[in-house]
């Protein structure tokens, strides 16, 4: 049986999963459960970015609340333009705000790939503890810049009135909303296993075993970390363009460090440097937080003891577990 | 005496019941706090709506209740849910200015009816005002321009004033200068969820103020008041109501003894309905009521008031019904001004000792019927 | 700006560094010993400042509240340590983090559904609860010159206690080389239950301090934990020196930053603004300072090992 059900085809029912629950849900006139899903894939999507560092990068960062926020916070900026009808600049050229998703996009992935490379290039000079107390100590120092400076909302936050519209489609609609962000994880998940199969990922895998050896091929260990770094916040930071225009709604909250915490729980929960591992966490999780989040109010304390299980017990997260094997190679 | 009360609760309940035995059913969604930091907000914000409910014996409400943590996106994420998987007619509960802004603009414009048990943003009573919007408590400043208003009167010439570096803070002190008259000697922001004032007490031992003016909700509140009267300073405070709520009042102690706050409610407030409420709260949940719970109370009669008129499902009329504002408030005269939002009178109570128990008492009426400043700019 | 509210400032910023120190001189202990990253070390925190304000309340006496947050937060460390923590030495940081972060909710809802959600009430006792008067003309609170006294009377101590005692000796011997340690015959599994102990027991007397003056309440251990990493960060991991120093600099700069800074400002744009953007500025001051420590010296002031 162990044999039987092995990561490729754990991943392929995962992925069939999460599709068919929204096409259930709206067959049945319950568009919730769609939300619910939608709110997985984004969150899924989050956990692939963190993983490229993470799983295949050894890079432990415990602040990609960060590029989830700003990418979250260049949809909410340009779209708070946009809706009271002015440019996003008019100094030193004239920018028109849009409200149209691929654009901003692009936005959001520019601006968190800017912010991780220059988080990077700083927390890359240290490694082990330093850095996992850097990256937290860096995305704290952005969240409290967001709650107090005041010109987009600060702690309040903004809102997005109408969710951004994508060429074709009618965005409003749960169903379309969800097809489009799931379109958005599967592209991303067959980037990344495209770039993990090229000499980029074997280089990756090189320095997260064996740094000196790559250096003394006259390969830079810091360069191809940084590289890694900086793709992980642009998967990241897209993610929170995506839950932005899903909650219309963005706040500091998406940049504190209980959210780099969460992200990294999808990781574990699926299993770090597993392709499908943040997809099958980022399920249990809202699945987790749907179910007892109604029978309890302390359904966070059965979360820890959860967490703290797998850690523990299962050190290949549940696909290993449920696929046999600790760990994946 | 207390079965007597509860008697004649009884009886007004059964009546209300009588009277809105022909409505159509309600079904309510109420998003609040219930779990984290600020969940007592919350919880007596539940409390009071759930028990005005059970006084009126209805069996046409149906309330679906919801914790959004203090989250922003977990309350939108219950939004969708209440309003896609429930199908409720009304929305309420949430404690929040932040999580309203998030919650209330999307639910009103889907034709969802939204009563706000406390939060009042300024952006939702001016331009941005919408007919299903409706605000039972205040708008968020009036609490802040009656500490003003109270300033002038108490002869306050030189006043320090102090809020969280966020949008609540800066409106709250905007509201506070808006009414005060004296000069304001320093305007100090400190940082959000801040707990050492070391460094504002300082200064405001160095200011030569004749007052203090802060708005330091939940734990910031505590700290401040601990440690102001640790530093020993005597310059006296004045505050809104929010960080003298009964669980506050608990923590702080000695501390806040003395201390000014303005109030639409309290419990010593002299009238018939107040004292019911205050009998029958302490009743059912064996503690005091706090200005939440009130607003709660009042929010869930002003709904079962409407709905002895119109049916929920005639949208037009139902509103017409809840503008009228025709039940019992606790807070005595209420009414609503064109923008859905409160007229009323505003209060200043003093920190007392009652046995082992800390909470205030009325010691002056700082403003009356009073409704807010941004009504001119609501076009409904 | 007068010499006595200066010299005020400088004290609160003095006192909020020796409050930081309790924290990073534990977080660092049980690093440079065990080589473990610890993020429930606010939760410890937390029950120091819960079970103060619990006993003070049911005895009536501050100074047996702060004697019992002391014993339960050393006993809730040993506890933790050897049901969780043991497991987790051999594994990498990751597991760690995560395992940490697990016991940081868990921590969280039990106190939580034990104490509730409202703050709970502590004072200060009432010896301390004036201000005094300090040469110069500076009154200032007393309880707060206690924490500075009791915090640098700590420091002197765990100095000792590392450089002169027995067990000392262990744990230098733990730091400088952890298989050496097992060699010498000594129990490893008690000595890092004891060092993992002593440094909850910082971190509740740390809760217990500030609990007094602040507000006790779920949560109230987290920001204080982000500010112990600052600190080990710009001091270096490992060395209690260095967070000795590196405490009392973030909690200067902090404290003279948001007092400063908007009056700075003032001089270049509107007053209003001046006060919202200082303090937004302030409020990063320090995560700045840790970048600029960073650029010049990537291992922190002074690096432990090598």
């Amino acid at each position: 049986m162990a044999e039987f059900l092995n990561e490729r085809r754990m991943s392929l029912a995962i992925a069939l999963a999460l599709l068919a629950v929204p096409l259930m849900a709206e067959w049945l006139g319950n568009s919730f459960y769609t939300t619910l899903a939608t709110r997985a894939a984004i969150l899924a999507l989050a956990g692939v970015g963190l993983n490229i560092a993470l799983g295949s990068g050894g890079l432990i960062s415990l602040g990609h609340a960060a590029f989830f926020g700003i990418g979250g916070y260049a949809v909410g900026i340009i779209a708070s333009h946009h809706q009271a009808y002015e440019p996003l600049m008019t100094w030193p050229l004239t920018i028109a705000a849009t409200n149209q998703m691929p654009v901003l996009w692009l936005v959001a992935i520019l601006a968190s790939g800017l912010a991780a490379l220059m988080i990077g290039a700083l927390s890359l000079r240290t490694s082990g503890v330093y850095f996992i107390m850097i990256t937290l100590a860096f995305a704290q120092m952005i969240y409290y810049f967001a709650v107090s400076w005041p010109a987009y909302g600060g702690q309040d936050g903004l809102s997005i009135y109408v969710r951004d519209g994508f060429p074709g489609l009618n965005t409003l609609r749960p169903l379309d909303f969800f097809l489009l962000c799931y379109a958005v994880l599967m592209v991303v998940l067959a980037l990344v296993r495209m770039i993990s199969g090229a000499r980029f990922g074997a280089m990756l895998e090189a320095v997260r075993q064996n740094p000196a050896r790559v250096a003394a091929l006259g390969l830079s260990p810091f360069r191809i970390r940084l590289v890694a770094f900086v793709l992980s916040g642009m998967v990241t930071g897209l993610a929170g363009a995506l839950y932005a225009d899903l909650n219309r709604f963005v706040s500091p909250s998406m940049l504190s460090w209980h959210m780099s915490g969460e992200i990294m729980v999808f990781v574990i929960l699926g299993g770090a440097g597993r392709l499908f591992g943040p997809v099958a966490g980022a399920c249990i999780y809202v699945l987790f937080e749907h179910v007892f989040g109604g029978v309890s109010d302390y359904w966070q304390f059965f979360l820890g003891a959860l967490l703290l299980g797998v850690v523990l017990f299962a050190r290949g997260g549940l696909i290993g577990l449920a696929a046999g094997r600790a760990r994946h190679d | 005496m207390k079965n007597t009360v509860i008697a004649a609760a009884t009886i007004a309940a059964f009546a209300a019941g009588m009277a809105s035995a022909h409505a159509d059913p309600v079904k309510v969604g109420m998003i609040t706090t219930l779990s984290g930091g600020g969940a007592s907000l919350g919880i007596d914000s539940r409390d009071g709506f759930l028990l005005a409910v059970k006084q009126s014996g209805t069996k046409d409400i149906e309330v679906i209740v919801e914790d959004d943590a203090q989250k922003p996106d977990l309350a939108v994420q219950l939004a969708d849910k209440l309003i896609q998987s429930d199908k409720v007619d009304v929305l309420t509960g949430i404690v929040w200015s932040n999580l309203a802004m998030a919650v209330v603009p999307s639910a009103v414009a889907q034709g969802k009816l939204y009563l706000s048990t406390n939060a009042a943003p300024s952006q939702l009573a001016g331009a941005g005002c919408n007919a299903n919007y409706y605000s039972v408590s205040y708008q968020n400043d009036n609490l802040h321009e009656a500490a003003g208003e109270y300033a002038n009167t108490a002869g306050m010439k030189k006043v320090f004033i102090m809020a969280p570096n966020y949008p609540a803070g800066k409106d709250s002190l905007a509201g506070f200068k808006r009414f005060y008259k004296g000069e304001v000697v320093s305007e100090i922001y400190t940082e959000l969820g801040a707990k050492d004032y070391a460094g504002e007490i300082a200064q405001i031992r160095a200011s030569g103020a004749d007052g203090v003016f802060f708005f330091l909700p939940g734990g910031m509140g505590i700290s401040f008041m601990k440690q102001y009267a640790g530093a020993g300073v005597d310059v006296p405070l004045i505050g809104p109501a929010f960080s003298f709520d009964q669980n506050i009042l608990q923590a702080v102690g000695d501390a806040a003894l003395g201390v000014k706050n303005t109030s639409t409610w309290s419990k010593d407030l002299d009238n018939q309905a107040n004292k019911d409420f205050v009998a029958a709260y302490q009743a059912e949940y064996n503690r005091l009521p706090s200005i939440y719970a009130a607003q709660g109370y009042d929010t869930a009669n002003l709904l079962i008031s409407a709905m002895a008129k119109a049916a929920v499902s005639d949208q037009a009329g139902f509103r017409t019904a809840l503008e009228a504002a025709n039940f019992k408030s606790v807070r005595g005269k209420f009414s609503f001004g064109p923008n859905h939002h409160p007229i009323q009178d505003i209060y200043v109570r003093e920190v007392v000792k009652e046995g082992d128990i800390y909470t205030n008492k009325i010691v002056a009426t700082a403003m009356t019927d009073h409704a807010d400043a941004y009504a001119a700019d609501c076009k409904m | 700006m007068t010499f006595a509210l200066f010299t005020e400032q400088i004290l609160n910023g003095l006192q909020l560094g020796v409050m930081l120190f309790l924290m990073a001189a534990g977080l660092t202990l049980i690093f440079g010993v065990m080589g473990l990253i610890n993020l429930a070390h606010g939760s410890l925190f937390m029950v120091g400042g819960f079970v103060c304000a619990a006993v003070a309340v049911w005895s009536g006496s501050f100074w047996l509240g702060l004697a019992a947050s002391l014993v339960a937060s050393a006993a809730a460390g040993a506890l933790v340590e050897i049901a969780v923590i043991r497991r987790l030495y051999d594994r990498d940081h990751l597991d760690q983090v995560l395992a940490t972060f697990a016991l940081v909710l868990m921590f969280s809802e039990a106190t939580r559904f034990v104490f509730g959600s409202s703050p709970l009430y502590l004072n200060p006792p009432a010896m301390l609860s004036g201000p005094v008067m300090l040469p110069g003309g500076i009154a200032y609170p007393a309880y707060r010159l206690a924490i500075i006294v009791a915090g640098l009377l700590v420091a002197g101590g765990l100095g000792l206690l590392i450089n002169r005692t027995r067990l000392g000796v262990r744990i230098r011997a733990g730091e400088a080389d952890r298989e050496m340690i097992s060699a010498l015959g000594i129990d490893i599994r008690t000595l890092y239950t004891i060092v993992f102990a002593l440094g909850a027991a910082l971190a509740g007397f740390a809760g217990a301090l500030v609990g007094a003056i602040q507000s006790v309440e779920v949560g109230m251990g987290e920001p204080v934990l982000i500010l112990a990493f600052v600190v080990i960060v710009i001091g270096g991991i490992g060395s209690i020196r260095g967070a000795l120093i590196a405490s009392v600099i973030v909690g200067v700069v902090d404290t003279m930053g948001r007092f400063l800074l908007p009056d700075l400002l003032s001089g270049m744009m509107d007053a209003a603004s001046a006060r919202g953007t200082g303090a937004a500025i302030a409020s990063m001051l320090i995560y700045v300072l840790m970048a600029l420590v960073l650029i010049v010296k990537p291992r922190g002031l002074f690096p432990a090992h090598g």
